[in-house]
């Protein structure tokens, strides 16, 4: 039995470029998939396919049990979509954009009114209620924005990258929200270019790359496909870096990769913490002294760079590219945009090799 | 899971145009409260109508020949029909913006996900718009007054007349605000949608009977004033007010301007409804 969201082979083009390349996904019902990818790798096209906004060009999606293609009407009284954007009525209060939503969700005037009451009390915006958004942070608006999606409680949900250009607290605080509707069983696909946020929200995770869904698995089976985990230490001094990769190579199961300039040295191993700890009094032993050291496991970062051959997201061009919300209105060209991404990405994993 | 199963409950029984009328209402309501939260934007519309009344009256008044009169003060009657005409057709460039607006900030995509009437985001509009140009031209007209304009001054004419006048420009109003719709649809900023909604209604409102005696042009484009579907409710509205300056012409619309100024309006309103509608339910983003 197909879950709760189900598509099998979508495609949708924007004149030569290929959006949704044959996009499958099954999501079971009171689950989260975390489609994760670049900008432009096709998430927020796959997003806006499954909520009835744009018919796929071929393919199939079942959403709530109901025919996507054909009873279009029919799927947007099932789910709640939460956009790149907080689509709220600047010039309303939140109160009045909660109840216009649930009158348009066709509930009546009476119980629209309520429920907003309900909503902005569950999202913390009681206080705020009753002025226009336009004065709300972005954090507000985007708990207004979810709490819009949220009005008919929906079975299903469908959140397009929602904590793009929220600051860490916003980030954490409405991954408190999000996790607290799913533990109430709604089924959830999520696309995100953050890969701590797949890792942290997400039961399944779909890595999407130029159309493609190019991975699938959990966060463990992602990352144990990248390969084990690592000893990382931090030396005080410089002079100890030898003696250390002399005490590293002894433990590790492969080559010690040293950087000089940051004193650190990394070497991956099997044995888990009774490895570190024996690590670390050998270390002690020689009289070598420790900023930092620890056992880490593969990030989805690494997952992500071995799987595509580049970074998910440059870091360093995050702010820059988390102000460009460009993804939703104008698919094809952006999806040129990714593409010019990948290219740097590429270079990037090759000055990283080095 | 109970909450999910009231609300179910609670949800307004279908049926396809009561519910289009109520979502209709719904969004109109919407953007009627948008209009109190910047009332400068109401202001700045009935500035405009207003400046160019002054200017019209005072600055062309006294070199404008309307039949045999060169009469400042016929020309003053003459001209109001023209810029109430003038006025209600720049509602378009309200509507292009504020739906062109929607779209960029995403409320279209949240409207559209919504289980809602296909065409009640943009009927709304409209129907607020609609709101809007009247209260525009009540203000306008009281101006018009105040600078000396009076109704019956060429011929006879009563409130009936008058009110259909007025009737007919706000549905003139009205099927504007459609072509507005679409452009907002079609373009990609707000800017685009002020400036697209705006720069087509100067050769439309200008090559006709508005504010000249279209009589007195070239032939080639007399015809083309007279067949323009804005000069139609321009001379209804003469007709109606009783105000100088009827065309005399063997054109059908200047002949029977009030039935040509409601088929324009109908034409237009079916003709630009439709394709905003459809351009909607398909708006990729």
């Amino acid at each position: 039995m197909p879950g709760a969201i189900y598509a099998e082979g979508l495609v949708k083009t924007f004149g030569n470029v290929r959006a949704l390349d044959g996009v499958d996904l099954d999501v079971p019902e009171g689950t989260v998939l975390g489609l994760l990818g670049p900008n432009g790798a096709g998430k927020t096209t796959a997003v806006r396919c499954l909520t009835t906004l744009l018919r796929p060009d071929s393919g199939k999606a079942v959403v709530a049990g109901i025919d996507v293609l054909r009873n279009p009407n029919e799927v947007r009284r099932s789910i709640g979509l939460s956009g790149q954007f907080a689509a709220v009525d600047e010039y309303l209060t939140g109160r009045e954009n909660l109840h216009m939503v649930g009158q348009l969700y066709q509930m009546r005037a009476k119980q629209a009114k309520a429920r907003a009451v309900e909503l902005l009390e569950q999202f913390n915006l009681t206080e705020a209620a009753d002025r226009t958004t336009k004065t709300y942070s972005g954090g507000m608006r985007r708990r207004l924005d979810l709490a819009a999606a949220l009005v008919v409680s929906p079975p299903v949900m469908f959140m397009d990258e929602p904590t793009t250009g929220l600051d860490p607290r916003n980030r954490q605080q409405l991954w408190e929200v999000i996790k607290q509707l799913v533990s109430g069983g709604t089924t959830l696909l999520l696309t995100t270019q953050y890969l701590e946020e797949a890792d942290h929200l997400a039961h399944d995770i779909c890595v999407v790359d130029h159309g493609k869904v190019i991975a699938r698995g959990t966060s463990d089976q992602l990352k144990a496909r990248t390969g084990g985990e690592r000893v990382e230490v931090v030396v005080q001094e410089r002079e100890h870096i030898a003696t250390a990769g002399e005490v590293l190579r002894g433990f590790g199961k492969g080559e010690t990769t040293v950087e000089e300039h940051t004193r650190r040295l990394t070497v991956p191993v099997t044995g888990g913490a009774k490895l570190l700890a024996e690590v670390i009094r050998e270390l002690d032993t020689r009289g070598i002294g420790i900023d930092d050291i620890g056992l880490r496991r593969p990030t989805l970062d690494d997952v992500f760079l071995s799987l595509t051959g580049h970074l998910a997201e440059q870091r360093d061009e995050e702010s820059g590219e988390s102000g460009e919300s460009g993804e939703n209105g104008k698919n094809g060209k952006n999806a040129e945009n990714g593409g010019t991404a990948a290219t740097k990405g590429q270079k990037r994993k090759k000055e990283d090799a080095k | 899971m109970s909450a999910v199963t009231d609300t179910a409950r609670a949800v307004v029984p279908g049926g396809s145009f009561g519910q289009s009328v109520r979502d209709s209402l719904v969004v109109a309501k919407r953007n009627l409260i948008r209009m109190t939260r910047i009332p400068e934007m109401v202001l700045f519309g009935i500035i405009q109508p207003v400046m160019f009344v002054v200017l019209f009256t005072y600055v062309f008044g006294g070199s404008m020949q309307i039949g045999d009169s060169t009469d400042p003060g016929v020309y003053k009657d003459f001209l109001m029909a023209g810029i109430f005409a003038q006025t209600v057709t720049f509602a378009t460039a309200g509507s292009a913006a504020g739906i062109a607006d929607d779209m960029q900030k995403g409320l279209v995509d949240r409207f559209r996900s919504l289980p809602m009437a296909r065409g009640a985001v943009l009927t709304g509009r409209t129907v607020a718009d609609l709101v809007q140009t009247s209260i525009t031209l009540l203000v306008l007209a009281a101006v018009a007054l105040i600078v000396g304009w009076r109704t019956g001054s060429a011929a006879p004419s009563n409130a009936g007349e008058i009110l259909a006048g007025f009737g007919l420009l706000l549905l003139l109003g009205y099927a504007f605000t459609w072509i507005g719709a679409l452009i907002g649809l079609s373009v990609r900023t707000p800017e685009a949608a002020t400036s697209g909604g705006l720069i087509w209604l100067f050769p439309v409102t200008f090559v006709s009977n508005a504010f000249v005696d279209s009589s007195q042009m070239t032939p080639w484009l007399r015809h083309i004033a007279e067949w323009n579907p804005f000069s139609a409710t321009v001379q209804a509205c003469r007709e109606l007010f009783g105000n100088p300056g009827v065309v005399q012409s063997d054109a059908w619309p200047m002949q029977h301007p009030v039935w040509a100024s409601v088929i324009w309006s109908v034409l237009i309103i079916a003709v630009f409804r439709t394709l905003a509608v459809r351009k909607y339910r398909q708006a990729d983003g």
